[in-house]
């Protein structure tokens, strides 16, 4: 009978997967994974590539702003620079998808570190301003240096391939996002249960403390930084080459704040989290759609006030969120699983 | 009480002046402490014991003045760096992280002797892992059936009672594996058991795993009982410094203690 979560020791309890019960369901929603673009539809599908590359970007901004505790009003930039990167590799030097992604990571890494500087000093609302610089400076040049963005005309890039094989549809390239949201989401799982995660979580909670302890606050905040802006820039580059084309247009402020909005809406500090804010963030306005659409068929005099009702009920989501579980869609999920380890026991 | 031989100076405060604005904080205060002793520093509110303290750990930057730990200036370095050179301290109010677990917490304390970095540390497999559950079991035998902490080692900190935060607080400077564990009033907040308790794992902390002790203590039973030097403070100066029975004595100190007549004796255990 199991009507607890006992553990044999304390080694089972630094296990990722802590109990058989954990496993399973995980193997099951695996198989989902798998099994799903066999079931759904090229709509569908376009929807799943498109929470993926969320949820990449979504654990990124979530080790830099909900583990570390450095808001950052830089995401949608250090995107557009891991897209640019890849779209600018692959079209004019020849360099493979794979290379490109993986290199898109480091630019947007560095480009991270550098925006990450004013970290040092300042913290908050004012970190908040300095991250927005960001926006102003990439924005701008992806706008501007037309020599190798092409401006606003944007760069046509071509779907990644192996050998003859070419990614260009939206169940194909399912893979490809399904294989580095795993990889991604694993290495945030781990790294946050090891040295570095604790260090960064430390810094969050008490920076005099962490200090004490021997953590260097200016390295770990930019290797925070970093290794944010490389989810962001290899999120960036997947997606653009999803789309098969990136312009300025793809970037804009907005896109930060949904990125935030995510984070805060899944959970701050908390990988599962993020996966459930993207989810979030990218299925609801879909729900909201295909619900106004039916609308529209049965009274299509409401048409004109559908638009502007779905950004309010939208809207109205993420506040209740915000008021009724300010921890998150991660809190709720922790409270359903407690609920079901220990049922049918649960005293 | 015989001393070892080699009397070591591991610590030594060289004419420390620090103030604040106008407010001279600490006037010129120099000492040394030895190695594997318990060094206890007293005096009344607002001596600047807790300044003294705050400049070894570098929170504060002297006006003048030199601390030379093990043959190094230390007044040279940044906060993060003494860590390293086997530095720990605890705080008046407890310097936590209060929305993690106990263990956590204590993991942390450990974190200057690991050596995982971000790719090992992201892909947890091999050295990571080792390392990971070697600290895991160290942590449990050594420190968290030593400071007697098995009960909350998964409460998460803030939800604990000052005197368990303190305990807390103690493990996880521990975990540092320190030389010298610089202690800020560890006992404040505490009922008698507790404060025996404390006084019992300070002495077991310097006997048998061989690490210096300052002490910054009100409750003048457990600095008597246990310090093998006490220095006195008062307005910034230096009045004071011996061996308990001496510094009981010491006119001075009595004195520094008398605007609150009453008090004295018990205050110092007289
Ligand atoms: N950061 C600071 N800024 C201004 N004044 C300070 C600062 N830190 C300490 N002081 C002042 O220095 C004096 C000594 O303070 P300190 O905390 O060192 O005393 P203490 O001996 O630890 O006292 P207590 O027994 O109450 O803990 C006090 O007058 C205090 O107000
Ligand atoms: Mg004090």
């Amino acid at each position: 009978m199991r009507c607890g979560d006992f553990k044999e020791n304390y080694i089972d309890d630094e296990e990722i997967f802590p109990s058989p019960f954990t496993k399973f369901w995980l193997a099951l929603f695996l198989i989902f994974l798998i099994a799903f673009p066999f079931m759904a539809n090229a709509h569908l599908l376009y929807i799943a590539n498109m929470i993926g590359f969320a949820v990449i970007g979504a654990v990124g901004l979530n080790l830099l702003t909900g583990f570390t505790g450095q808001i950052s009003l830089g995401h949608a930039a250090f995107i557009g620079v891991g897209a640019y990167t890849s779209a600018i590799l692959v079209t004019r030097y020849g360099i493979s998808f794979w290379l490109s992604i993986p290199l898109s990571g480091l630019v947007s890494a560095l480009a991270g570190m550098v925006i990450g500087i004013p970290s040092l000093r300042v913290k908050g609302l004012y970190l908040c301003i300095a991250t927005l610089a960001a926006q102003f400076i990439f924005g701008f040049t992806f706008v501007h240096w037309e020599s190798m963005t092409k401006g606003i005309t944007g760069i046509h890039i071509p779907p990644p391939a192996v050998g003859s094989f070419q990614f260009d549809t939206e169940k194909s390239f399912y893979w490809i996002t399904l294989l580095f949201v795993i990889l991604g989401v694993g290495y945030a799982r781990n790294l946050v249960r090891s040295k570095m995660g604790r260090a960064f979580v430390a810094i969050r909670d008490r920076d005099l403390a962490a200090e004490i302890m021997g953590i260097n606050l200016f390295r770990y905040k930019l290797s925070a930084f970093a290794i944010s802006s490389f989810y962001a820039g290899v999120a960036g580059a997947l997606w653009v080459s999803f789309l098969k084309v990136v312009t300025p247009e793809h970037f804009p402020f907005i896109l930060c704040i949904q990125y935030l909005a995510m984070v805060i809406v899944g959970g701050l500090g908390s990988v599962i989290g993020s996966i459930f804010g993207a989810v979030f963030m990218t299925l609801i306005p879909e729900i909201l759609n295909v619900l106004s659409d039916m609308v529209k068929s049965y009274a299509p005099g409401m048409a004109k006030m559908i638009i502007p009702f779905k950004q309010v009920v939208f809207g109205s989501m993420i506040v209740g969120f915000l008021i009724f579980e300010p921890r998150g869609l991660a809190e709720i999920w922790s409270r359903i699983k407690k609920f079901f380890t220990l049922w049918p026991f649960s005293y | 009480m015989t001393q070892p031989v080699a009397e070591e100076i591991q610590l030594q405060v060289e004419e420390i002046h620090l103030s604040f604005g106008g407010l001279k904080v600490l006037a010129g205060v120099s000492t040394s402490v030895k190695k594997g002793e318990i060094f206890s520093i007293i005096g009344p509110n607002g001596a600047g014991k807790t300044s003294l303290l705050n400049c070894i750990n570098r929170f504060y930057t002297p006006d003048r003045g030199k601390i030379i730990f093990e043959g190094q200036n230390i007044l040279k370095l940044k906060p993060h760096q003494l860590a390293a050179l086997g530095i720990a301290r605890t705080f008046q109010n407890v310097e936590l992280f209060k929305h993690m677990t106990v263990v956590d917490n204590i993991k942390l304390g450990h974190h200057v002797h690991l050596r995982s970095g971000f790719l090992s540390g992201g892909i947890y497999y091999g050295k990571t892992r080792r390392e990971e559950m070697a600290l895991r079991k160290e942590i449990e035998e050594r420190i968290v059936d030593f400071l007697e902490i098995e009960q909350i080692r998964k409460s998460v900190v803030h939800t604990l009672p000052f005197g368990l935060q303190k305990r807390v607080e103690l493990a996880r400077a521990l975990a540092m594996k320190p030389k010298i564990l610089l202690l800020d009033e560890p006992a404040t907040g505490m009922n008698l058991e507790e404060t025996e308790d404390i006084a019992r794992f300070i002495l077991d902390i310097n006997e048998e795993w061989g690490v210096t002790i300052i002490l910054i203590e009100h409750d003048m039973g457990v600095v008597m009982d246990i310090s093998d030097r006490v220095c006195v403070l008062d307005f910034g100066v230096k009045i004071a410094e011996g061996e308990p029975a001496e510094v009981r004595q010491n006119e001075q100190v009595i004195k520094a203690y008398l605007g609150q007549v009453d008090l004295t004796y018990s205050r110092l255990g007289a």
